[in-house]
């Protein structure tokens, strides 16, 4: 269990590095899963060590935006202030980018006749 | 009384209280959220935030003493988006596979949340700061904050819209998917994690791996071309 958390935070540790080194522009945790992800391709045996712990944070990634969204709920003045614009424009823009984002995956794998097995 | 309330005052100002009350409201959420079959509505993260907010604004207790506890969750963050690596490792064939239609998804989807909400923004007649805080709201949290600073937006309103565009991808996904019939999990959650980042992720994984996988690919590179579009977008204002 502590080998697989070390793998993940040094990982995260290399992120941090390249994000400030490197790319600022990207976050370091996101660096950090494109490095792990090549240390997984590169070292299949680490993908089975590290993935049930892996996987057991990932059932629960609901729990890691709690605290966070729990801080919103304190902010929502700032939305008031702008009333009504703002939550339609929320609310449409993701919607029609769900709607789009999908439409068009399935649209090309269809016709480049790539159904999913 | 006395006693109860020196003992309130002791708990309060220490980490353990409301770590263990913020698993407390997760595990009551986890647990209506399956009773209710899973439904778009009954989200987890939207339960749990309103049972803590309850809770802070019944008791007096600021924000701040609140994340001295829970900010040991809000830092497994990182691990987390670290550690989805894992299921992209697993699904790596198909997604080189399905390397095309990823592409074209993301920037499709990308364009569309950047655009709509500037122009509806625009049109209902919000100003350039509120504009910059909304164009990289679909990114995941901590890209969309410093992309808004950087072209002139509030970080803590991007803060607020990124994590309300999460819960409103997660409630309106699987309703919207039957609509238009989209029964290919990897094209549902790689639009999912474009539009709605982790907590769209989080959602995809409650309802299928393939989903959660995928998700996790479009949450990271929506962060990275998000970075590249939104300020090109809000330049156009």
């Amino acid at each position: 269990m502590i080998f697989p958390i070390t793998v993940l935070l040094l990982f995260q540790l290399l992120g941090e590095v390249a994000s400030r080194l490197v790319l600022p522009a990207l976050p370091g945790p996101v660096l950090g899963m494109v490095l792990l992800l090549g240390a997984l391709v590169t070292a299949p045996k680490l993908a089975a060590a590290i993935r049930p712990t892996a996987n057991g944070i990932l059932s629960h990634l609901s729990l890691l935006f709690v605290p966070a969204g729990v801080g919103v709920v304190g902010h929502l003045d700032l939305i008031a202030a702008h009333g009504l614009a703002l939550i339609t424009a929320l609310v449409l823009s993701t919607v029609l980018a769900l709607a789009v984002g999908a439409l068009v995956f399935a649209g090309v794998a269809k016709a480049m006749g790539q159904a999913d097995d | 009384m006395t006693e109860v309330w020196q003992l309130w005052t002791y708990l309060s100002e220490g980490p353990l209280l409301w770590l263990t009350v913020t698993l407390m409201a997760y595990l009551a959420a986890e647990r209506i959220s399956l009773l209710a079959g899973r439904a778009p509505l009954a989200n987890p993260v939207l339960l749990a935030v309103i049972l803590l907010a309850v809770t802070l604004w019944a008791t007096g207790t600021e924000y701040e003493t609140y994340f001295e506890g829970a900010q040991f969750v809000h830092f497994l963050l990182g691990p987390a988006t670290v550690a989805l690596a894992v299921p992209l490792h697993a699904n790596l064939g198909r997604v080189r596979q399905a390397l095309v239609p990823m592409l074209a998804a993301l920037l499709a989807g990308s364009l569309t949340a950047i655009s709509v909400a500037l122009g509806i923004g625009w049109l209902m007649g919000l100003e350039m700061q509120a504009l910059s805080s909304l164009a990289p709201k679909s990114a995941t949290a901590p890209v969309a904050m410093g992309v808004a600073e950087r072209i002139g937006g509030a970080p803590a309103l991007t803060a607020v819209l990124v994590i309300l565009t999460g819960v409103i991808g997660a409630i309106v996904v699987s309703p919207l998917m039957t609509i238009l019939r989209i029964r290919d999990w990897r094209a549902r959650g790689f639009a999912l994690g474009v539009a709605a980042h982790g907590i769209g992720t989080a959602r995809a994984f409650q309802v299928n791996e393939t989903a959660g996988a995928f998700s996790g690919i479009g949450m990271g590179l929506n962060a990275i071309l998000t970075a590249i579009l939104a300020p090109l977008a809000a330049s156009l204002f």
